[in-house]
């Protein structure tokens, strides 16, 4: 067989692979043009990085599992009882934006300040608290679980131009950043798109 | 000079914008209903609403508010006619009094989103305004009492 036609052959089971999968019952996206050099070796690792930045505390405080943000480096209940609330802006009466402003207040103990602070809706709350990296590398890929983003493209932009998630870069009064700066967590993140997002197992 | 429209009249202020509105409604304004607890967000004292919403005014800069409609105790109606302030009274809810203006304001803003609110939505909404005093049953109360008779 010529390599051409093996060429051929190897990308056409691979969007054979995908097209199936895309009826699965997670429905994963895969970024099908950028999968021309798929290395799931290169792939897992790449997310086995980047994925530190996810559980960091600046990020998963406000994506916990259950309704409570949590604060601090030492991911403590937040205080005053906060709450989620429906639509992830808190609950009636206490919005996060009661408290959180638009920028940081400057000074001990003052709440931090972003855009639009908030934390996902209730009825999509992706979730960083307590996931494994495999668990949070397979609810990126799922549109039902990641915000509603058909593309992994779609969630790099948010990580991307969110200056909510900016903040978390520089997040100021002595708060810890990520582990990764952000252009070395997109690179990362892009690494493991054009790789052909392998989730860790 | 920075405009400000509280309570519908139009104040202005020489601070720099990211002075907190606290300062500026109590120092500059003469609007001593609004309180000062801790400074930090930590209390609800200082509760007020910008267009509606409750924002702890200790941490809402200047800057926060230009072109929207600032609301304190004062402004909450013309002749404490509003039904939580009635209610209030009712239930003889203050103790000393001190956090009473930001707990009615911050009840007020849950009701305008909420006005038939569970326990649990009250419990919610109140549990981050402390009152040193305990009055939280008395608050709860008047809280339903207000939403009984239609408040908001
Ligand atoms: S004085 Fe603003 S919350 Fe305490
Ligand atoms: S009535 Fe005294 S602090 Fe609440």
């Amino acid at each position: 067989m010529s390599s051409r036609v093996l060429k051929f052959l190897v990308i056409f089971i691979a969007v054979g692979v995908v097209a199936f999968a895309r009826f699965g019952r997670f429905e994963p996206v895969e970024n099908v043009a950028a999968s021309t050099a798929e290395d799931p070796v290169k792939a897992r690792a790449a997310f086995n990085e980047a994925v530190k930045v996810f559980f960091s505390a600046r990020c998963s405080n406000c994506h916990p599992g259950g309704d409570a943000p949590t604060q601090g480096d030492e991911r403590r209940i937040h205080d005053q009882d906060v709450k989620r609330g429906p639509d992830g802006k808190g609950v009636a009466g206490m919005e996060c934006a009661t408290c959180h402003q638009a920028e940081n207040m400057d000074g001990e103990g003052l709440p931090p300040g972003a855009p639009n602070w908030h934390m996902p809706p209730a009825g999509n709350k992706m979730v960083f608290q307590g996931m494994t990296a495999a668990a949070l590398c397979q609810q990126l890929k799922d549109p039902a679980r990641n915000g509603g983003r058909k593309t992994l493209k779609e969630s790099i932009h948010h990580i991307e131009t969110d200056p909510l998630v900016g903040w978390a870069w520089n997040p100021g009064n002595g708060r810890s950043a990520p582990p990764l700066s952000q252009a070395d967590f997109l690179k990362k993140l892009n690494e493991w798109i054009d790789a052909g997002a392998a989730c860790p197992e | 000079m920075t405009k400000i429209s509280v309570n519908k009249k139009v104040f202005e202020t020489d601070s720099d914008p990211s002075t907190p509105m606290l300062w500026v409604l109590r120092d500059e304004f003469g609007l001593t209903g609004t309180k000062f607890g801790c400074g930090i967000a930590q209390c609800g004292s200082c509760t007020i609403h910008v267009d509606g919403e409750a924002r702890r005014s200790c941490v809402t800069p200047i800057s926060a508010v230009v072109g929207k409609e600032v609301t304190t105790i004062e402004g909450l109606s013309p002749d404490s006619s509003h039904p939580l302030q009635k209610a209030w009274i009712a239930e003889d809810a203050p103790q000393c009094g001190y956090c009473q203006s930001g707990q009615i304001m911050a009840a007020a803003a849950m009701l305008k989103k909420t006005p038939k609110p569970t326990d649990a939505d009250i419990d919610q909404a109140m549990n981050g305004i402390i009152c040193r005093c305990g009055t939280y049953n008395r608050v709860r109360a008047a809280i339903k009492l207000a939403a009984m008779n239609g408040g908001k």
